[in-house]
């Protein structure tokens, strides 16, 4: 540390590989990073919006007169004032902007208001009156094959046939089980926020918290009945995302209020507010039958998955997708019968969440391969290793795996992580924790394994591209990417990658929006750091090449290359700075980054849909007080494929965070319905893990460079939600012996299922 | 309904003109005096987002009415760290390991981090996980920010703080 000289000579720690800081993170600790909630403009206004309470119900009228008759009320809109399309939707546009005759989940957006006070917006938005005629809703996704559409376009959003190799085939050893997942929220702490503001042109300018600028852009647009350019999307600060930013919610309502008002208008969304307004993961309901040899190896799996997607589309179907392409694990097996669903019904509308379909999937299929370790006399993690998938083997879609797959290692990896010390006497360390409930001779310890794969990128024929520019002038570059940085650590990315490509250390990362730059697709499906981290790194290249192309003509020097920031030339009488390459010259790229083309599913679920897959593989270890059904997560062991890790110290912080919401999956997290009404929409009742529920986490990174993708790396933001939720159930059952079969596992899910045996009337034993 | 009052936030005096007695000191600090570092995340102080210390106690300012509040000494967020880039060793460590993704409950931890270190100095791992219990992250499995409490701790907590001084209420002990 006194060795100022070496000090001095060390390479700052910002480049590929690097655990590079984040740009950000300063201005985030002090304070003063501007979210989207803390933006302000003179005049602003408050938007609020009104939204049903029954979720399945005809309205006989509306009558808003009461909100305008209170001072400071500014405007009140509904179906009638939205100009352009009345609907939007990300791929099937069959959301109503505000309802007009027809509810169809609670929580559906009937009028907005906007107001000088948010009180006063809050008093107006009650003041409206509307005569609700409840109808009879489906609420049960198996029972909505069957029922009254809920919406014309019917109430099956997609079936999935999925038919690979022999379907007579059979195996010796059968094992079958029907699982359930509950419904999750993203839960991210900043709640949904926009600030509209109208411009002279008649367009409007939106601040927004999304994942996806471009796609926001086109649906509101849409709406208003104004060409794109008018349009203009700002990437606000968001306060996290996890796929609930992937759909409109207030986007249209705030720009349309600002419209109105000829105001800036904010809208801030409540806690409440944000539990209906955005997409849920899907509930599933997973039948699966896995046939095997006596030795454990996979012959046959079939299966049933029923998602709910809740009461519009949004992406139910590449949910499904997900579900059912993956619905077999990271394991080989000959043949396949499966079909999948996406069924409409009066519940809350269902979408995008981490892991998006694989982690439901997930839930079932290793389930079922502990079922088969167990009836094979096997460990759970060597029947795992006996089916483990790996390159060149085939999906159950009939795509060959033709990059990286390292199975094998990820369940390895996990295994072989130190188990934690056993339960000591502390209060605050058993199930239950200060509740000081469990006795310690109550305690009984679990291990439970299971590993997921999923796919990178869009899949079935999309061509999610990026866009990104790159600007060098004197040494100093600023890149510019639409990429939404909505925690995840693309920024700090974007500049590893600039500082890598062009041996400088002077990089900004421009704001992200709708003017200066094309598409970057969405911070979705782990696709960012491959697509956006790609289309950053050909624009740099791009510029790099303009650069040396410069100093060639300018100097004659031939073999020009850029090493350790300089240029130089093979016969060494070319070496110069990047920064003095070429003074006041301003060298300028723009580059398009498309991932090799997919294509869709044929009519048995077969086809090369993906362009490159992930998987990990999580060992959980729990303690567990039976008779009260509390569970403790003690450890969480993970070996994650993440091809090559960029930045070490983001991927571990993706990778404890997604192992927590997998946590939360497993033992605490659900959204309680009652006839679609939400019971539990807020942190009081809805619980995501504290500082005190989330267990150590230990990790191994699997770093095989996967071939064609940018510096070799993968996604890595799903994978740690793919697989927790179901090593801590295994675990779970590990420690209790009570066969659980859905997720949440709440404490009537053990305490009732252990004690059937003293119960008045003597009811059978078993699962719950 | 509308009334004037001063709060005092930070060491300085600050005018409320003209407010609803009804709003929180959340809201009063964000959208009346441009404070907006504290977040609202919940509103029922369940997230402890909105963290902030009121004569030297942690509370949430989400379930504080303002008006309730003068007279006190209120400190928030904007107090840590000194001018421009400058950290407070709490906030450092936050950056340095990890401890900050989408951020938005950073301003909470940091507050409540603070907090503890002026009460304890030297916390177990316990203390520290009860410590930070009121307050939500849904991006870092709260990992990162436990490394980021360690190295505050390793490098003086907030005694070495170089701002700290509106938020120590009981004085940073020096080591």
């Amino acid at each position: 540390m006194t060795d100022t000289a070496t000090r001095t000579r060390a390479r700052p720690r910002n480049r590929l590989g690097d655990s590079a800081a984040r740009p950000d993170g300063i201005a985030k600790t002090k304070g003063q990073f501007a979210f989207t909630s803390d933006l302000w403009a003179e005049g602003l206004l408050w938007g609020r919006t009104l939204r049903s309470p029954h979720a399945s119900a005809r309205i006989r009228s509306v009558d808003v007169s009461p909100a305008w008759r209170i001072p400071g009320v500014l405007a009140v809109v509904t179906a009638e004032d939205v100009p352009g399309s009345p609907t939007y939707g990300l791929d099937e546009p069959d959301q109503p902007v505000f309802a007009t005759d027809v509810i169809r989940y609670a929580g559906e957006p009937i009028a907005a208001v906007a107001a000088d006070h948010p009180e006063t917006a809050r008093r107006a938005m009650e003041a409206i009156l509307v005569d609700y005629e409840p109808t009879d809703g489906v609420y049960d996704a198996d029972a909505a094959f069957d029922a009254p559409p809920v919406h014309p376009n019917g109430n099956v959003f997609r079936h999935i046939r999925l038919r690979h190799g022999d379907p007579s085939a059979t195996g010796p050893v059968v094992v079958e089980g029907t699982y359930e997942v509950g419904m999750q929220d993203q839960a991210f702490m900043g709640p949904e926020a926009g600030l509209a503001i109208p411009s002279e042109d008649g367009g409007v300018e939106l601040f927004i918290s999304t994942q996806w600028l471009h796609v926001d852009r086109d649906q509101v647009a849409a709406c208003l009945a104004l060409p794109a350019d008018k349009v203009r999307l700002t990437l606000g600060g968001v306060g996290g995302a996890f796929g609930a930013r992937e759909d409109v919610s207030l986007q249209v309502h705030v720009c349309l209020l600002a419209l109105k008002t000829g105001r800036p208008v904010r809208m801030v969304y409540s806690r409440e507010e944000s539990f209906h307004g955005h997409v849920h993961r899907h509930p599933a309901r997973i039948w699966m039958r896995h046939h095997a040899n006596a030795d454990g190896t996979l012959v046959k799996i079939e299966g049933r998955v029923v998602l709910d997607g809740g009461a519009y589309q949004s992406t139910s179907g590449h949910v499904l997708g997900n579900a059912t392409c993956f619905a077999t694990g990271p394991y080989v097996v000959p043949n396949v019968v499966l079909d999948g669903y996406a069924v409409r019904t009066n519940n809350p509308p269902c979408g995008a969440m981490r892991g998006f379909g694989a982690v439901q999937a997930c839930f079932a299929h290793e389930s079922q391969m502990d079922k088969l370790a167990a009836a094979c006399g096997l460990d759970p993690v060597e029947v795992r290793l006996r089916n483990a998938m790996g390159h060149g083997d085939r999906l159950a879609t009939g795509q060959v795996v033709d990059g990286v797959l390292p199975t094998r290692e990820c369940i390895e990896a996990a295994a072989a992580l130190a188990l934690p010390p056993p339960a000591h006497d502390d209060w605050m360390a058993r199930p239950g924790g200060a509740g000081r409930t469990t006795e310690a001779a109550d305690v009984r310890r679990g291990i439970g394994y299971a590993a997921g794969f999923k796919n990178l990128m869009y899949a079935e024929g999309a061509d999610d591209y990026s866009t990104a520019s790159c600007r060098l002038r004197d040494g100093y570059a600023v890149v510019t990417c639409a990429a939404a940085e909505v925690g995840q650590g693309f920024v700090t990315l974007a500049g590893q990658i600039a500082r890598d490509v062009l041996g400088i250390d002077d990089v900004t990362v421009a704001p992200a929006d709708t003017v200066t730059i094309g598409s970057a697709g969405s911070s979705s499906a782990s696709r960012q750091t491959w697509m956006s981290g790609g289309a950053v790194e050909a624009a740099c290249i791009a510029v790099r090449q303009k650069v040396l192309d410069a100093v060639a003509a300018r100097t004659g020097g031939t073999g020009l290359a850029l090493v350790d920031g300089r240029i130089v030339s093979e016969d060494g009488s070319v070496d110069i700075a990047v920064a003095d390459a070429a003074p006041g010259v301003e060298f300028e790229a723009t580059e398009e980054f498309h991932h090799r083309p997919t294509s869709p599913l044929d009519e048995n679920g077969q086809g090369d849909a993906h362009v490159s897959l992930a998987v990990v593989c999580q060992r959980a270890v729990v303690d567990v007080d039976v008779e009260l059904g509390l569970v403790r997560v003690v450890q969480m062991a993970v070996g994650q494929d993440v091809g090559r890790a960029l930045n070490p110290l983001s991927v571990q912080g993706q990778i404890e965070g997604g192992t927590a919401q997998g946590v939360g999956l497993a033992v605490m997290e659900e959204i309680v319905l009652d006839h679609g009404r939400i019971r539990n929409p807020s942190f009081t009742d809805y619980l995501i893990p504290t500082a005190l529920d989330m267990p150590e986490v230990v990790a191994t990174l699997i770093e095989q460079p996967e071939p064609g993708a940018p510096f070799g790396a993968k996604g890595v933001g799903e994978g740690p939600t793919l697989s927790s939720h179901a090593a801590i159930v295994a675990a779970i059952r590990d420690a209790s012996g009570i066969d659980v079969n859905r997720c949440p596992v709440r404490p009537q899910d053990l305490a009732l299922a252990a004690r059937p045996s003293r119960a008045p009337g003597g009811s059978e034993g078993g699962g719950a | 309904m509308t009334e004037h009052y001063t709060l005092r936030v930070n060491g300085r005096d600050h005018e409320v003109d003209g407010a609803w007695l009804g709003e929180s000191l959340l809201y009063v600090l964000r959208d009346r005096l441009g404070l907006p570092g504290s977040k609202s995340g919940c509103e029922q102080g369940e997230c402890g987002s909105c963290s902030v210390l009121v004569d030297g106690g942690l509370v949430c300012s989400c379930l504080v009415l303002a008006a309730s509040a003068v007279g006190q000494e209120i400190t928030t967020v904007e107090a840590l760290g000194g001018p421009h880039d400058a950290m407070s060793v709490v906030q450092e460590a936050f950056v340095s390991e990890g401890g900050v993704q989408c951020g938005f409950c950073t301003p909470g931890l940091v507050m409540a981090v603070h907090d503890l270190l002026v009460r304890n100095p030297e916390p177990t791992d316990l203390d520290v996980r009860e410590a930070i219990s009121g307050n939500l992250c849904r991006c870092t499995g709260y990992g990162r920010v436990l490394a980021a409490v360690r190295a505050a701790v390793g490098a003086g907590g907030v005694a070495g703080a170089a701002g700290a001084a509106g938020a120590a209420g009981a004085g940073g002990r020096s080591e």
